[in-house]
């Protein structure tokens, strides 16, 4: 199973490069301790550089390294957009499986807090939230990061929640379910055993749609300064200081930027491919 | 149809129930508070402290202080700005007309440029039009739109010249030039790059949509039918299948109405525009909670009654929905 899946999505070309793109940056990432410039030392005499050989992207207006500070803002932006998505599915995944599952006046309760949650205009109440949380001096480097990657995963669970109850409230009505019930098979085991491993697939894809948009979230966050706070770079946070030198150095406005784009474009085009693999009616067509 | 429509209000009640709690809650848990100057004043001993609270009813159980508070917010009661002692309400109610100038005027553009889109690609699916259309819409999703409204300004505000007089081709901030205030076309001037942020990353998400969805109507049987008693394909796709594939549109525009007001938050705060979107920003800076608030909770009403006008729509146009 899981050998043909494989195989069906590397038939979608796109989503194969964008496996090694997304690679690439992780990768980058993760070995961002490799680059020779420091990305929070400064030299003031050597700032606004155009990009050169010693300097591939340039240098910022206090003479950093552009490129390693964009490779270390990768590992927060990444590391913010992967853990949210993680924590906002595993939840989302619990709501909506007890939801579509039991049914009920469990399920009202659950979906009537979920539509509340939807119709909170999230990143107004992500913005309160940084406001709160900078103010009570607990929004401090390490610290600042986990609180984002935490409420945006708090404020993101709806979506994969609301999926999942769908998938569920087909799938509980399915013979597999009802056999093991009659073999004596017990909720529990029902729901994960049986119906769980069902529900694989879309989860997987909207868990990349969720994964694009917790970057675009932090970044947008980052951005506007109330999240991960400086000095770690971010993305967000680069491109937001690198705005106030736009008329200076407008370039460097432009290589944070691009980080997300690509970054956003690679994880679409693989929950494109995840989607064209695990829908059997998909006939690929060499294109 | 009458009493659907109550019904639909009456359901949103246990959900605005839940948002009004969650909102009292950060209300509560703001930091600051009416209390922290004179908290911080040596001059203000803690009996006068402790009588103001009493006074303002603090220290009431919290179920009473909510139900005060719920009470006021219904009447319209926001609070008071920190930082410029005037009604919340009142300062939210200049900046509404500002959003929804931009969000409107993006929207529209939104529209007329994704449904031909939409349509021609339906048209001849996996023709050079439908796959360069895929590839610039899987683009104009993946810009995040405040990395676009900077691009935006870099080339059409930093870059590129007006070649006779040599100002800038687009201002970028604000609604108008000082001293046209009013000016019809200034401000249209002056919407042309907010605008554009705005809307690409729409034009691109709705294009895609209706694009599937005319791709799942076409298939219909009254769409064979239609063919097959001859009607020119003009006929076919702009009456029959059009206004299928359109319907499921309007559920999605609302569902994304949140975000594309967050969306008009970014623009507005890169272009100045004096939105509420800009007033929120400001007042995030400034920990203007009360304001912080007031926004949060009037987008959130604004949100709750667009889905249900999407909801009402839908029937209208829609005459196989049964209202139970």
């Amino acid at each position: 199973m899981a050998f043909l899946i494989t195989r069906r999505f590397f038939k979608h070309k796109l989503a194969g490069v964008a496996v090694a793109v997304l690679a690439l940056l992780v990768l980058a990432a993760v070995f961002a301790n490799l680059s020779p410039h420091d990305p929070l030392a400064q030299n003031p005499a050597n700032s606004f550089q155009k990009a050169n050989a010693v300097h591939w992207f340039g240098t910022d207006e206090l003479g950093r390294d552009f490129f390693t500070r964009i490779l270390y803002g990768g590992r927060v932006s990444l590391a913010v957009g992967l853990l949210s998505t993680f924590l906002s599915i595993t939840l989302g995944i619990i709501v909506g499986s007890l939801s579509g599952y039991f049914g009920g006046w469990l399920d009202s309760a659950l979906m009537r807090v979920t539509d509340a949650f939807l119709t909170f205009p999230t990143i107004f109440v992500l913005i309160i939230l940084g406001a709160f949380l900078r103010e009570q001096q607990l929004f401090i480097l390490q610290n600042s990061i986990f609180v984002v990657i935490v409420i945006i995963a708090a404020l993101s669970w709806m979506w994969p929640a609301r999926l999942v109850r769908g998938l569920f409230l087909v799938l509980r009505e399915k013979e597999f379910v009802t056999a093991s019930r009659a073999l004596g098979g017990s909720d529990v085991r029902i729901i994960v055993r049986h119906i769980l491993p069902n529900c694989v697939g879309p989860i997987l894809v909207s868990g990349t749609l969720q994964m694009a948009s917790a970057i675009i979230t932090e970044s947008g966050l980052s951005y506007l300064g109330f999240g991960v706070q400086p000095p770690t770079p971010t993305w967000g946070s680069i491109l937001s200081t690198a705005q106030d030198k736009i008329f200076r150095a407008p370039w460097l406005a432009f290589y944070p930027g691009l980080m997300i784009f690509i970054t956003v474009m690679a994880i679409n085009y693989i929950g494109d491919g995840l989607r064209d693999a695990f829908d059997p009616y998909v006939i690929h067509t060499e294109t | 149809m009458g009493t659907y429509a109550l019904r639909r209000v009456l359901q949103t009640i246990p959900i605005l129930f839940i948002i009004s709690i969650l909102l009292f809650l950060m209300v509560r848990a703001a930091p600051g508070g009416p209390l922290t100057a004179a908290r911080r004043n040596p001059n203000v001993s803690k009996e006068q402290i402790e009588a103001i609270e009493e006074k303002l009813g603090l220290n009431d159980p919290l179920p009473v202080q909510y139900g005060r508070w719920l009470g006021n917010m219904l009447q319209g009661e926001m609070g008071e700005s920190i930082k410029f002692r005037r009604p919340v309400s009142e300062m939210i109610g200049e900046r509404i007309p500002n959003t929804l100038i931009l969000v409107g005027a993006s929207f529209l553009v939104t529209l007329l440029f994704a449904i031909p889109i939409g349509i021609l690609s339906a048209r001849k699916p996996y023709s050079l039009f439908d796959y360069s259309m895929t590839t610039i819409t899987f683009i104009g999703q993946a810009i995040p739109v405040y990395w676009l409204g900077l691009g935006l300004i870099v080339i059409f505000y930093v870059t590129l010249k007006n070649p006779f007089t040599g100002d800038p081709l687009f201002p970028v901030g604000g609604m108008n030039t000082r001293g046209m205030e009013g000016d019809l076309l200034d401000t249209l001037w002056h919407l042309v790059l907010p605008v554009s942020a705005l809307s690409l990353g729409w034009i691109a998400w709705y294009s895609r949509f209706l694009r599937s969805s005319m791709l799942d109507v076409l298939h219909e049987d009254y769409v064979r039918t239609a063919r097959a008693k001859g009607l020119s394909e003009r006929l076919v796709y702009y009456k029959h299948a059009l206004r299928n594939a359109i319907l499921p549109l309007v559920t999605l525009i609302a569902l994304d109405l949140p975000s594309l007001f967050a969306g008009a938050l970014f623009v507005e705060t890169i272009f100045s525009w004096p939105g509420m979107g800009r007033l929120f920003w400001d007042a995030a800076k400034g920990r203007d909670y009360p304001v912080l608030l007031g926004v949060v909770m009037l987008t959130a009403i604004l949100i709750i009654v667009c889905n249900i006008l999407a909801d009402l729509a839908y029937g209208w146009l829609d005459p196989q929905v049964k209202y139970e």
